[in-house]
């Protein structure tokens, strides 16, 4: 009944003190780096720091072990469907085919598939640690600052924030509205017929819509009434400034991505590649 | 509009997102087909789209998906955060033609409206979703534009169905009641 | 001498989209310092006179405005939200809407970030309104682990941050439970006890605001003022029957006496209302007249709970050992205060949730098997806020949506369904777009979109939340009506007048435990059940105390017996 989600818990690490805004930029630089890597030393070398990363912010198993699971089952599903839909996509990438055994038809074990997809596995682990640390570790009342300091609106900045704000309200209201719903015998499950199922899903949506409009209208109208929007700017209780971690933080993410880069482009490829051409 | 986005615009992104992400993790119903669920979040995203306009609809789909990835799945899946930001932002371009906040909704809107969001869903799941997969990931091409139409398709149909169903009801709550009379 | 804050001369407004005005002629002048309360039915134009003040009209709402409405000397209209939002603060009623920001200390915080007041400066005036509302030990709370009462406060403080002449209350009491309610009335109180201060309090729960103190009330009746006066030359006056809202319990239980109320007597309030011999003799002869306590028949049991635990983690439980037995036709109060366990109630009775241990017996049957779909052929549920069940186009489509489901088509459809809409008194509106109902019309879809369905069992979430008197009287004479017509009847709520009126019986749940299982006069005067449950006594039991007329407990027995009897005629 009630999902677990990600939070954040006020812990004493380094990685907690750093500023939202440091962290949202070393995770933005992070995520752009591993996106366009596929060097798998490279690969590998985040993955280790990210790691330590985690080791440092003293975060908890149980507070993400749920989502490890999750992102763990999706992965290997993603996996298999790689495998099913382009068993020689390594073979195609690193110009070799090392056959290490075959299966049925086109569905033959190579190592450079092995290796594509170990590949594509150390790509997720670089920015999964990463992404989570990010969202265990950064206070949400920081996050919109954060936003706001590193370019975005403070309007949009401010959306992000009321989102996070009544994301609880909204989940209370799904819920109370499918009760009274289901308690109607208006029932979602596969045991209705498609059709019926739709009617009775709009049955839910639309009340949820409607009071989700009218708090549109009472929020904005609290809003309104105190001043927001009345300046260009605008200041941020919970902004808090940079200090020396912040900027050894922004060097060592600069760094990464510049080294990452050279190790990845030196020699005009995208990929390591560990196969001797066979020609 | 004097400097940026108006406050009711600022707060529908913000609504809209929150149950962007509400009803991306708890309002996929399954679809009887394999694999394959009614995202119900689309249907309402098109609606806020025609409501809000296309820079709402964009962030909607931006901030709520990226939100909804990072709660409960510990990681933005960033090409199609995207594509759920071009899905908003092009039904969005709709809000001009089809005045929906004089309740009017009638079939020629319906047919402008749909071919909008066919559109829009067209461009997000077979070209970009898949597309970014391909740049960012490096994933298999026939593998991510499989995906990629398995759910276009589906969204299509989930809009087309129950986006259309949402418009036609919020139609019917902003109708000028004119003259109504008890009847005996 | 005094200082004008508020002028309003010849003044009207009218809505864009409505045909009439929504206000007419308004002459009020409020002066600096006073405490204001202003009261009247829904639709009588209070709220609109709020938005006036406060700037929403016709900066968010708009308009026409006619005449002249001048705030601390400048004209409304000459100036922007923005600079009228430094010359009036508002709390708002739904706290929820209200509190935008992530924490306590962003939310008192919000208005002088939107004035890009520097942030060493901020942490130091938040910490000083915050204090100021009592929160100062939540800055770093989430609005979902503050009750009601808190987070009223937080926006309270969220106002006072930035020094602000007028506070503009808009019915604060609305969401809150009845002792919460008093805490926030001593709040406004002391907050307006500051000279500079000028309170405005729109509100129609009015004993409940004359508990602290009230300047003027200033009566309004559509669309107009229909009168401006004191709290004692109005309660001695006829003018709240008139205008529909409901007087304080101990001026009507001296009236019952034959008390005649003036404002030399100072009924204003409970402690300083005079208790001569007169009126102690009247109280007397009046409660030696009245019978003695009757016993309540015994009935069948028709929904009963037997030892119920429920948890969503076995170690932390949100209901424990519950039993209770509801007879068939009781209508029947559930009361406790937020998280007591209500709600779960409700929805294990539904077949939401199953209990851990213990059953749950409908008419002797054990439910454990039934789904939520059975069980709704004989439980039918009713939430608090119509909007949230509300999903069809026009009346009849609601209301037929039920049976429709359940496979009912054609004529049986039609004629079950018009059979609903009469007994809720909807027939002539059915095929009205629900859009077009107020909000105890639309709360009466709901019902016939329940009734429909024939259920024996009729659960409702604050029946009358949000309601004035005369709708709340409607609304309760409806349900009255339905549970004489056999249905059984089931109210969880805060609302203490619709126990002390309505209710055969209240049952009191507090941390997931039943603690009281008793008629309403025996739960009403017991001073720990009622603190509990963050009730209030009522102030007919002090009347009786202060008087000295009998024992407390019976006397306001016998009020509210004689009261029931008065009402029924």
């Amino acid at each position: 009944m009630k999902a677990k989600m990600l939070t954040y818990t006020r812990l004493e690490s380094p990685i907690h003190r750093l500023t939202g805004a440091v962290k949202l930029i070393f995770f933005a630089l992070w995520s752009v780096t591993a996106m366009i890597t596929y060097d798998t030393r490279s690969l590998l070398a985040m993955f280790l720091f990210g790691l330590v990363m985690f080791k440092i912010s003293k975060v908890k198993f149980r507070d993400y072990s749920f989502v490890l699971y999750l992102i763990l089952f999706f992965m290997l599903l993603n996996q298999l469907a790689v495998y099913l839909f382009s068993p020689a996509e390594g073979v195609k990438i690193y110009g070799t085919s090392h056959e290490w055994f075959h299966i049925a038809g086109r569905y033959n074990v190579t190592w450079e598939q092995l290796f594509y997809q170990f590949n594509i596995l150390l790509k997720y682990f670089t920015v999964i640690p990463m992404a989570l640390l990010f969202l265990l570790t950064t206070d949400p009342s920081e996050f919109a600052a954060s936003l706001n300091r590193v370019g975005v609106s403070y309007r949009i900045a401010y959306a992000v924030s009321i989102a996070m704000r009544y994301i609880p309200d909204i989940q209370r209201d799904f819920h109370n509205i499918s009760f009274a719903a289901q308690a109607r015998g208006i029932d979602m499950s596969k045991k209705e017929k498609l059709g019926a199922r739709i009617k009775n899903v709009s049955a839910v949506l639309m009340p949820l819509i409607l009071t989700s409009l009218q708090r549109i209208e009472t929020v904005s109208a609290a809003m309104e009434l105190r001043a927001f929007g009345h300046g260009r700017t605008r200041t941020w209780y919970n902004a808090r400034p940079f200090g020396k971690a912040d900027f050894a933080a922004l060097a060592i993410i600069v760094a990464i991505l510049a080294g990452s880069m050279l190790l990845t482009f030196h020699d005009g490829s995208r990929f390591y590649n560990i196969f001797e051409r066979t020609e | 509009m004097r400097k940026g986005l108006s406050i009711i615009t600022v707060v529908a992104i913000g609504i809209g997102a929150a149950l962007f992400v509400i009803l991306g993790r708890f309002g996929s119903i399954p679809s009887g087909l394999p694999d394959t669920n009614i995202e119900t979040t689309y249907a309402v995203l098109s609606l806020f789209s025609v409501l809000y306009g296309p820079i709402a609809g964009l962030l909607i789909g931006l901030i709520g998906h990226t939100l909804k990835d990072a709660i409960f799945y510990g990681s933005p899946w960033f090409s199609w955060v995207i594509a759920s930001g071009v899905v908003g932002l092009v039904v969005g371009f709709a809000a001009r033609s089809i005045r929906i906040h004089d309740g009017e909704f009638g079939a020629k809107q319906i047919v402008r409206f749909n071919l909008i969001q066919i559109l829009a869903n067209a461009v997000a799941w077979f070209v970009i979703a898949p597309v970014l997969d391909i740049l960012i990931y490096a994933e298999p091409s026939d593998k991510v534009f499989t995906q990629g139409l398995v759910a276009g398709a589906s969204n299509i149909v989930t809009v087309a169905v129950l986006g259309t169903l949402l418009l036609l009801a919020y139609a019917k709550t902003r109708t000028k009641q004119g003259s109504l009379t008890k009847e005996a | 001498m005094k200082k004008p804050i508020i002028e309003f001369e010849n003044f009207g407004f009218q809505y864009r989209a409505q045909a009439a005005p929504t206000l007419q002629d308004i002459n009020l002048t409020l002066y600096e310092g006073e405490t204001v309360l202003i009261v009247g039915p829904s639709g009588s134009g209070k709220s609109t006179l709020a938005h006036c003040i406060n700037g929403l009209v016709p900066f968010f709402y708009p308009g026409t405005m006619t005449g002249s409405l001048r705030i601390q000397g400048k004209e409304q209209r000459s100036l922007s939200i923005f600079q009228l939002s430094e010359l009036v603060g508002t709390v708002l009623q739904d706290p929820d809407g209200q509190f935008v920001g992530l924490t306590v200390a962003e939310d008192i915080a919000f208005k002088l970030e939107n004035k890009n007041v520097p942030q060493a400066e901020m942490i130091g005036k938040v910490a000083a309104a915050a204090e100021a509302v009592d929160i100062l030990a939540q800055l770093r709370s989430s609005p979902h682990e503050l009750s009601g009462g808190q987070k009223q406060r937080t926006t309270l403080g969220g106002v006072l941050v930035d020094d602000v002449g007028i506070l503009l209350f808009d019915e604060p009491l609305a969401n809150l439970d009845p002792r919460t309610g008093k805490s926030a009335i001593e709040l406004i109180e002391r907050i307006g006890s500051r000279p500079d201060k000028t309170v405005i309090v729109i509100e129609h729960r009015l004993e409940d605001v004359l508990h602290g103190r009230v300047d003027r009330i200033v009566v309004m009746h559509e669309g107009r003022i229909r009168a401006d006066l004191t709290p004692g030359e109005l309660l001695s006056s006829d003018l709240l029957a008139e205008t529909g809202i409901r007087e304080p319990l101990y001026i009507t239980a001296l009236k019952y006496a034959g008390c005649r109320i003036t404002p030399d007597g100072r009924p204003e309030h409970i402690d300083s209302v005079r208790l001569d011999d007169g009126v102690i003799g009247k109280l007397k002869s009046w409660y030696e007249s009245q019978d003695r306590e009757e016993i309540p028949e015994e009935r069948e049991a028709v929904l009963e709970l037997e030892q119920v635990d429920f948890g969503y983690d076995a170690d932390r439980l949100i209901l424990r050992d519950v039993s209770l037995r509801i007879g068939q036709g009781e209508m029947v109060s559930i009361v406790g205060k937020n998280g007591a366990g209500k709600s779960t109630l409700s929805k294990l009775i539904c077949g939401f949730h199953h209990p851990g241990r213990g059953r749950i017996l409908f008419r002797g049957r054990d439910m454990r098997g039934d789904t939520i779909k059975e069980r709704s052929r004989h439980i039918g549920y009713v939430m608090q806020n119509p909007n949230q069940m509300i999903s069809k186009g026009t009346v009849f489509e609601e209301t037929a949506f039920g049976l429709q489901v359940r496979g009912v088509s054609g004529e049986e459809l039609k004629e079950r369904v018009f059979a609903a809409l009469r007994i809720c008194g909807l027939y002539e509106f059915r095929n009205w777009p629900i859009s077009a109902l107020s909000f105890g019309q639309k709360k009466r879809v709901t019902i016939a979109s329940i009734l429909v369905m024939k259920p024996d069992v009729l659960i409702l979430d604050e029946p009358t939340a949000g309601q004035d008197y005369r709708h709340y009287n409607e609304m309760m004479e409806f349900l009255l009506e339905l549970n004489r017509g056999g249905i059984t009847v089931i109210m969880i709520t805060h609302d203490m007048h619709l126990m002390m009126e309505y209710a055969h019986r209240t049952i009191v749940l507090a941390d997931g435990r039943k603690i009281a299982d008793d008629r309403p006069a025996a739960i009403l005067t017991d001073p720990a059940v009622v603190a509990t449950a963050n009730l209030k006594e009522t102030s007919v039991y002090e009347l009786a105390r202060r008087a000295g007329v009998g024992e407390p407990k019976e006397f306001v027995r016998r009020f509210i017996a004689y009261d029931r009897r008065i009402r029924a005629r």
